[in-house]
């Protein structure tokens, strides 16, 4: 981050101190918003967020930046919804512009199938509290006039599902707005400190090890994206975590107006125009996994091919900007939250491509764990203990896109 | 460029032709049935560093070969 960033949010570094309640290690959204909570909401202060890079460096800067609860299933509706939710009044709560902006979602079905799994998401989100409705050819085209609802002769379009509450905000600011709050009332931050183990007393986490020395803690909580199965792997944990990267790209300035989000998950792309009025484009993640953050043509081709399809627009424009975030995708594509099975220690991962919408949720919910040390009824379902039970939550709806 | 591949029928070949397999391995510590099956099904190693794999060359002669990768860069140090 640099000087001219730190002049606008007023953020005070921390040198740690020896021991605190509560030590959240990723200085990303949702260790941040943790951090926020537990101090705003359950007035629980000494809490350190270690970050090993600067804050928002790893995927909290590095999403597309879509926040949307039109899940496939009632669980992860209900979740997303009260995310979408305290997304709305997250700029009147925390006094900072993060450019959130009401957009609206097209998801695109191209077969019978897909039409039909559109017309039940719609039922299934209206039944559990976002507004998703199913829409025809012409109510596409009023929403979306660029698309090509012929899909280039190949790919024509047979109807979709619209979310209107899907919005978009800048992701850096939501980072630096939940740290400011955080660092406002007490909480430390220290950026440039990585945590290189765990420390455990007979059984239970008690600290973490950093270069500077051990930090005591009450509670640990890994909100580490990308390298959290490499942390946790020394308690003796293991994940059911691949870590896959997941590429995006903008193009140069659109000069129009593109108001919506757009999707299409049997073309394997999304799209929306950025504050800046870029295209972005992201697609699917990568079929190896890897923590490199190398992006490459390859990528591009496949994904431009596939969008020029609904969107001959970005035919005309070029390529700006690409890159990589690595995302920790989980066996029935829904997070993993709460308690880890070790005592003292809490995990929020599983996010894969779907970690940003979820941040003041995410936050909220895993505070109020660590404060009040039930697990809340919204994100019990998302337990790691959830494959030992066989009640997996295979949600379909953010497999592939978003 | 794309990362390359060397496949030992083909020759060197780019990555987005060959599907990715995994080694799953589950630990000896895992001594009770169902942990090991819990293991089995559902955990990955996850490695972050130099791993051994099985990839498939998918869009190419249809084999399987044995790569040694680095998950942290993505370089390729030994195909067979």
């Amino acid at each position: 981050m640099n000087e001219f960033v730190e002049r606008l949010v007023s953020l005070r570094w921390a040198e740690p101190k020896k021991s605190y309640d509560v030590v959240i290690v990723g200085g990303g959204g949702h260790g941040l918003a943790t951090a926020y909570y537990l101090a705003t909401r359950h007035g629980i202060t000494n809490v350190a967020v270690l970050e090993r890079g600067y804050i928002g460096s790893g995927n909290s800067g590095r999403n597309t930046t879509v926040i949307r609860a039109n899940y496939g299933i009632p669980e992860a509706v209900r979740f997303y919804q009260h995310s979408v939710e305290l997304y709305q009044g997250l700029e009147q709560e925390t006094g900072r512009g993060l450019m959130h902006e009401r957009k609206g979602l097209l998801w695109l079905a191209h077969s019978e199938m897909g039409a039909r799994a559109e017309r039940a998401r719609a039922e299934l989100n209206t039944a559990f509290g976002a507004d998703t409705v199913y829409v025809e050819r012409d109510d596409i085209l009023r929403i979306c006039p660029q698309l090509d609802l012929d899909g280039g002769g190949v790919w024509p379009v047979r109807g979709g599902s619209y979310h209107p509450a899907a919005a978009t905000a800048r992701h850096d600011r939501v980072v630096w707005a939940f740290a400011e709050g955080a660092m406002a009332r007490g909480v430390d931050v220290a950026q440039r400190t990585e945590v290189t183990g765990l420390k455990t007393d007979r059984g239970r986490v008690v600290g973490v090890d950093t270069p500077q020395g051990p930090i005591h803690a009450g509670h640990v909580l890994s909100a580490v994206g990308g390298h959290v199965t490499s942390l946790v792997s020394k308690v003796g944990l293991r994940l059911p975590i691949r870590t896959h990267p997941l590429q995006a790209f903008v193009t140069n300035h659109y000069q129009r107006q593109f108001h919506p989000i757009v999707a299409s998950a049997d073309l394997l792309f999304y799209a929306s125009q950025t504050a800046r009025g870029e295209m972005l484009i992201g697609a699917e993640i990568d079929r190896q996994p890897s923590y490199s953050y190398r992006a490459g043509h390859p990528f591009i081709q496949h994904c431009a091919h596939r969008a020029m399809t609904l969107l001959p627009l970005l035919g005309k424009l070029k390529v700006l900007r690409q890159w990589t975030g690595v995302c920790d995708m989980s066996p029935d594509y829904s997070p993993i939250l709460g308690e880890s099975g070790i005592d003292g220690l809490y995990l929020t991962t599983g996010w894969g491509t779907w970690g940003f919408k979820a941040i003041p949720a995410g936050g909220e919910q895993m505070a109020r764990l660590i404060a009040e040390g039930e697990t809340p009824e919204l994100i019990a379902p998302f337990s790691l203990d959830r494959f030992a039970r066989d009640r997996t939550l295979a949600d379909r709806g953010s497999s592939g896109t978003h | 460029m794309s990362i390359q591949i060397s496949c030992p029928h083909c020759g060197p070949r780019p990555m987005e032709e060959f599907l990715f397999g995994e080694i799953p391995v589950t630990p000896d510590s895992l001594t009770d049935p169902r942990d090991r099956d819990l293991d089995r099904g559902f955990m990955h190693q996850n490695p972050e560093g130099p791993t051994v794999e099985r990839w498939f060359h998918l869009y190419g002669c249809r084999r399987w070969c044995t790569v040694e990768r680095d998950t942290r860069t993505d370089e390729i140090t030994e195909a067979g």
